[in-house]
């Protein structure tokens, strides 16, 4: 071997310390000191983190906090914080992807390589496990704790504790993974940790460890949540309100969970058997002792590719409560589109081996699975067709929610073509790891569930605060975000057919600087897009007297719309007796009026900490198994039963909401939130 | 002023697609879509197909889009409007047939495509016009990726190769590929789509190149920190070309051989190229069954051992006494030393054998009955 | 083409609110506890079919180690597998005094089923000590990893059901058969009875396919 540079995997500091009993693996060389970049995020986050703090203590709001918002067990305002936990995983989602758009247009062109592979490498896994598991799932899981509710007349969810619990194992993952940032290291494997690589022999540091832990606990919250919401619409409808009078987003919300319900538990065993390759030693995906890497491949994927549907088929239901509303009509083809939704359910189990077609599995296996994804796009494509048939004859509004709609059918038709293009087996072995791929499926989730979720929370949002979202800045981020895009993706598309693959960091070809340059400028105008947003929030809040709104702001169609904005803590003051689909505008033209007596006592949960507490030892449990310091781990589970257990001893944990009260709070003598 | 503003953000989208698609025309090597070889031709050929068989259903969706979105904005007062229309047989049929039927063709395509393009499949021609030539075997070539570089056996010719590999323009080429560490894929864009190579298993590729030149090949399956640098050149020569190459190869001193192959072994980002002038007899069926250094038990040994009832507790402190299994004239005679405690199962457990796999254990479960 | 969704008025109006409060109940909906409680075990049994799929691939790669007809003692087995279908039916019992307000012979019942379990986990422990003992331990081939981690997972449900049935029957003690622990009570009647066809899986396809194979 002449002169190949000798570099290990390990020459960076990977976290391999020995094991001490109390520390467990921590020491000091664990911080990250040695990457100015990493010390320098460190210390502005630290210096945000203590501003907000400093901020909240001055101001006294953590005693409001808590009680109002930590502890509280209502749907709404568990949907609020899963949507600003998804907001702020954005942005630190989003950073990444602006390290990597940089590190590519610099080190293509051959000018610098900022980021060591070492640090690249977890850089995209981050990036893909935040957007995945801490952005997009939060911002689904948000609309639908929120909207479902409301939309079917109920005044909370069925386990109204546990859906506390889900939100706090959910930010219990996303501690973990922020953590990893500053102490220790994040998986350098891919976002779905493919042994051989992710086993003990090839990354012995920390980062796959706080991958497993983080994934696993946010994942049994994300299980429970699905069970919850599942329950919830199956007992708490409505009076009158049968299964083809359910909103089509109710429908999404119930296939999509179904979905969560049966494919969670297999990602949760599939990382629970990497854990014990990785702590036990067993050998389930190992390359000796008659151990099988591809079983993880077969089984993550099983879990993955209904996973995109728990993204997409919520969005869905989104467009297809925003297109009637915006169009003045009805929704065309409301049987067939729940059909669709339910065939997508099923086929969406039916089709995970297109993720590896390059594995080797045999012409027939290829086929068969390559033609299943292709049946997808069937009722897939009459989802798109119903909507442009609720268009056609309608009054098209546009609003904010109306645009992203309409860029999202764009968009994402171009992102389905590819990926049915890849669906051909052939023409994927060419194209398999590729930024051709990179570029589809973001094409399929920004175009698809971005653009779904900027539009629900354009919706959604005076419905939840009583006033509407500032345009002008709205207009600013759709525009950065659309545009923003087309300049960050087609280039990808371009630089697969050049044969570049994915998670490259290194070039020796400069051709490519050009596109490169051009993806970049895409996500300098993506992040124009984001900033805008979050502008927008605050513009919206500052301006929010005059941007007051009813309790129907845009002529909807169901029945959240029939409640004032926001809601009063129970929902509704009298639940209504449904009759027909899209049930308010049918109440609507039927001039029903809400009366102003015959309050009944509202049986409603009292807030708890044990979600929180519970959570809260899990971390502390997660944290100390990724370090290997035992005792404390056994300390965070054992405490986290014990206190489960202590709850259930608590029999008094509901209370009734008397009939003069909600008078008050109906007749807006109350205010319907409790004051800050 | 509100309906602008969508036909603004598509102008928007619509120049950036105009910039790319010109950019794409100049300057660039598409060379997904214009390869050297003619199973990767045939692979853009199939993009090319399928992409215009969706653009049948593709092209109006966007069009309906963007006009009925102009149409039907709310201030045009002269549009028709119809706030209970929600239902049309005729047009669910259409909705969900049309999709159908094109879904029905490129299924079609595909079950053709995928089983002609078979990677495992021998190669039935060397370009659209030209079957191959009967008299002509093949170049075998062994592929083992290892962290972080190509390893290439060329067994014809005893000589192996590293981080370079050349080919004969016009004579079909089988890979065996397999790996050390992680899993890998092997791509080289101007010849054939990729494959993955993984421990212990031997996945095949045909594929052959048309026209001569020297091309990359890479890993594209990301396999940690020396991914970015795991490239090699692939050389399509002609015949005198390859010969000449060969020799070159078959000059260098250094045998590829166990010891040497273990020293190769170890972690190295950004290796030179490297010639071996021989193998070693059977090194490649030691790296395939990952028993190159001493102290292992070869898996196709493992397997047998596994085939005949497995090894007893003793082979929990002892598993090299299984060394060679596989190798015995008489497994039969060697269950019968080695498990007597089984002898009254003997016939069942040989009966088993039947079952084995091949000596090279193809892609899937070790040993799947 | 449109078609009439809307349900034709009755004669006497829609009736959108209720105003009478005599017509809800209070308000209080059953919030489907029950239901709730067998979605989760089909998520549970979903982990299992994952082992179980993972034993049936992984099941006969020894690793040039010892077979199930090297390790398993099928009688010992047999016996715990006794102890657990026994334990379903005295659950059974249980939940029939329950249901007769007996709570006095449903508690009796419970601590027999308890004891049951914790004979089961005591054979369960005694095998995996064993195993670990002849050095067959989870990390000596992809068999074994598979087996420990099957049998293993089934003994965890199993002793999380007896702690949960200790702390149901403190919480009977003290507040008596109401509706909250009767609810309770039920749960983790599905939830045991789950478990033995867990075990039934187990027993058939592990113990007795790798026996009498």
């Amino acid at each position: 071997m002449a002169t190949a540079t000798e570099t290990t995997a390990h020459s960076f500091p990977d976290i391999t310390n020995p094991v001490n009993w109390f520390w467990g693996k921590l020491s000091w060389d664990i911080f990250p000191f040695y990457d100015p970049l990493i010390l320098g995020t460190f210390i502005v986050t630290m210096a945000l983190g203590l501003g907000i703090v400093g901020w909240l203590t001055y101001k006294r709001l953590w005693g409001y906090l808590w009680t109002e918002w930590f502890t509280s067990v209502d749907h709404k305002k568990i949907g609020i914080m899963y949507m600003v936990l998804a907001t702020v995983m954005l942005i630190r989602g989003f950073s990444d992807a602006i390290l990597m758009r940089i590190h590519q247009a610099l080190a293509s062109a051959g000018v610098l390589e900022f980021l060591p592979p070492y640090h690249y490498d977890q850089v995209f896994t981050a990036h893909g496990v935040i957007m995945i598991f801490f952005v997009a799932m939060p911002f689904i899981t948000g609309f639908m704790n929120y909207v479902m509710p409301l939309q079917i007349g109920a005044r909370d969810v069925a386990f109204p504790f546990l859906n506390n619990l889900s939100f706090w194992l959910t930010f219990s993952g996303v501690v973990l993974v922020m953590l990893s940032l500053f102490v220790g290291e994040f998986a350098a494997t891919g976002w779905l940790a493919f042994p051989p690589l992710s086993g003990l022999e090839f990354s012995p540091g920390v980062g796959v460890d706080y991958y497993l832990w983080s994934l696993n606990i946010a994942g049994i919250g994300t299980t429970l949540s699905g069970i919850n919401l599942i329950v919830t619409i199956v007992k708490m409808r409505a009076p009158g309100m049968t299964w083809m009078k359910m909103p089509i987003f109710t429908w999404s919300t119930l296939v999509t969970n179904i979905l969560i319900v049966a494919s969670f538990p297999v990602l949760t065993a599939t990382l629970a058997l990497l854990t014990a390759d990785r702590y036990l030693g067993t050998h389930f995906f190992t390359n000796d002792m008659g151990g099988n890497a591809m079983m993880y491949i077969n089984l993550i994927w099983i879990w993955g590719h209904p996973e995109v549907y728990i993204l997409i088929l919520p969005i869905f239901g989104i467009f297809s409560e925003i297109v009637p509303t915006f169009s003045r009509k009805r929704l065309f083809g409301y049987t067939s589109m729940v059909y669709a939704l339910c065939v997508i359910m099923i086929l969406s189990y039916l089709v995970w081996l297109h993720h590896f077609f390059t594995m080797g599995a045999g012409a027939d296996v290829n086929s068969f699975f390559g033609i299943t994804t292709m049946i997808i796009s069937i009722p897939t494509g009459a989802k798109l067709f119903n909507w442009l048939f609720t268009m056609y004859k309608g009054r098209i509004r546009f609003e904010l929610p109306m645009m992203w709609v309409i860029a999202f059918m764009i968009t994402f038709t171009i992102g389905g073509m590819t990926g049915v293009l890849l669906a051909v087996p052939p023409a994927d072995y060419v194209l398999h790891n590729s930024l051709f791929l990179v570029a589809h499926f973001h094409n399929v989730i920004i175009g698809g569930v971005v653009f779904g979720v900027f539009a629900g929370i354009n919706y959604w949002w005076p419905k939840a605060f009583g006033f509407h979202m500032n345009k002008f800045w709205g207009l600013v981020s759709f525009y950065g975000w659309v545009g923003g895009f087309w300049f960050a993706f087609m280039p990808l598309y371009i630089l697969g057919l050049m044969g570049v693959t994915r998670r490259l960091s290194q070039f020796e070809d400069t051709s490519y600087a050009l596109l490169f340059g051009i993806a970049a400028l895409g996500v300098a105008m993506i992040a124009v897009g984001v900033v805008a947003f979050i502008i927008q929030i605050f513009v919206s809040i500052r301006d929010r007297a005059a941007l007051a709104c009813d309790g129907d702001p845009w002529n909807a169609r169901t029945l959240e719309w029939s409640t004032s904005s926001p809601p009063p803590y129970y929902n509704f003051s009298h639940v209504p007796n449904v009759y027909a689909l899209d049930a308010w505008d049918h109440m609507k033209a039927h001039n029903a009026e809400e009366p102003q007596e015959g309050y009944v006592a509202i049986h409603m949960p009292k807030r708890t900490a044990t979600g929180l507490v519970i959570a809260a030892l899990m971390t502390v449990m997660g944290f100390a198994m990724i370090w290997h310091i035992w005792w404390l781990a056994l300390v965070g589970f054992i405490g986290s039963i014990a206190y489960g257990i202590y709850h259930t001893f608590d029999y008094d944990r509901d209370f009734y909401l008397q009939p003069d009260e909600v008078r008050a709070i109906a007749n807006g003598r109350r205010p319907v939130v409790p004051a800050e | 002023m509100s309906f602008f503003q969508p036909r603004t953000s598509r102008r928007i989208g619509r120049f950036g697609l105009l910039a790319l698609g010109a950019l794409a025309l100049s300057g660039c090597n598409l060379v997904v879509m214009n390869p050297a070889g003619d199973v990767a031709s045939q692979q853009a050929d199939l993009i090319i197909y399928a992409t215009v068989l969706m653009l049948i259903v593709i092209v109006p969706v966007l069009v309906l889009t963007v006009f009925f979105a102009i149409r039907y904005r709310a201030d045009n007062e002269e549009a028709a409007y119809d706030p209970e229309w929600d239902h049309s047989v005729s047009l669910e049929i259409v909705v969900w047939s049309v999709p159908l039927a094109i879904i029905i063709c490129l299924a079609g395509l595909t079950w053709v495509a995928t089983h002609r393009l078979d990677p495992y499949r021998d190669l039935p021609r060397i370009t659209a016009t030209k079957a191959v030539d009967e008299n002509v075997t093949p170049l075998q070539v062994q592929v083992v990726a290892l962290d972080w570089k190509w390893l290439f056996i060329y067994p014809e010719y005893n000589i192996a190769t590293v981080n370079e590999m050349a080919v004969v323009v016009d004579r079909p080429v089988e890979f065996k590929l397999t790996s050390t560490t992680v899993m890998n894929a092997f791509y080289i864009p101007d010849m054939v789509g990729m494959i993955y190579a993984m421990a212990g298993m031997e996945t095949e590729l045909n594929g052959v190149l048309n026209s001569p030149g020297t091309y990359a090949g890479f890993a594209s399956h990301y396999n940690g920190a020396g991914f970015s640098r795991m490239r090699f050149d692939v050389k399509a020569l002609d015949e005198a070309g390859f010969d000449a190459w060969t020799a070159q190869v078959a000059d260098a001193e250094q045998p590829l051989d166990r010891n040497s192959f273990v020293q190769l072994e170890q972690p190295s980002i950004d290796n030179d190229v490297h010639y071996y002038g021989s193998v070693q007899d059977g090194l490649w069926q030691r790296i395939l069954n990952m028993c190159v250094g001493d102290d292992k038990l070869c898996m196709n040994d493992m397997m047998m051992v596994d085939a005949l009832g497995g090894g007893g507790i003793e082979g929990l402190y002892n598993r090299e006494l299984y060394r060679g299994l596989c190798s015995a004239d008489n497994p039969e005679g060697m269950f019968a030393i080695l498990r007597p405690d089984l002898s009254d199962r003997a016939q069942d457990i040989t009966a088993a054998m039947d079952l084995l796999p091949p000596e090279t254990p193809q892609m899937s479960v070790p040993r799947e009955n | 083409m449109t078609t009439a969704t809307h349900p034709p008025e009755p004669s006497e109006g829609f009736d959108f609110y209720d105003t009478d409060p005599a017509s809800h109940a209070d308000g209080h909906h059953e919030t489907g506890t029950m239901l709730g409680f067998w979605i989760y075990l089909m998520s549970d049994s979903l982990i299992f079919g994952i082992l179980f799929a993972i034993y049936a691939v992984l099941g006969t790669n020894y690793a040039a180690g010892p077979a199930p007809s090297d390790l398993f003692e099928i009688e010992k087995i047999l016996l715990a597998t006794f102890f657990l279908l026994f334990s379903s039916i005295t659950y059974g019992f249980a939940v029939i005094n329950m249901q007769q307000g007996k709570q006095r012979v449903m508690t009796i019942w419970l601590l027999v089923t308890g004891a049951f379990g914790i004979g089961f986990l005591t054979m369960e422990v005694l095998e995996f000590h064993h195993l670990w003992h002849l050095g067959a331990g989870p990390g000596a081939s992809a068999f074994l990893s598979s087996f420990w981690f099957l049998v293993g997972t089934h003994g965890l449900h199993v002793l999380s059901g007896t702690i949960w049935l200790t702390v149901l029957l403190v919480q009977v003690q003290k507040h008596g058969l109401n509706h909250d622990n009767k609810r309770r009570i039920l749960c983790l009647s599905l939830f045991w009875h789950f478990l033995d066809l867990i075990w039934i899986g187990v027993f058939s396809f592990v113990y007795l396919t790798g026996v009498l194979l």
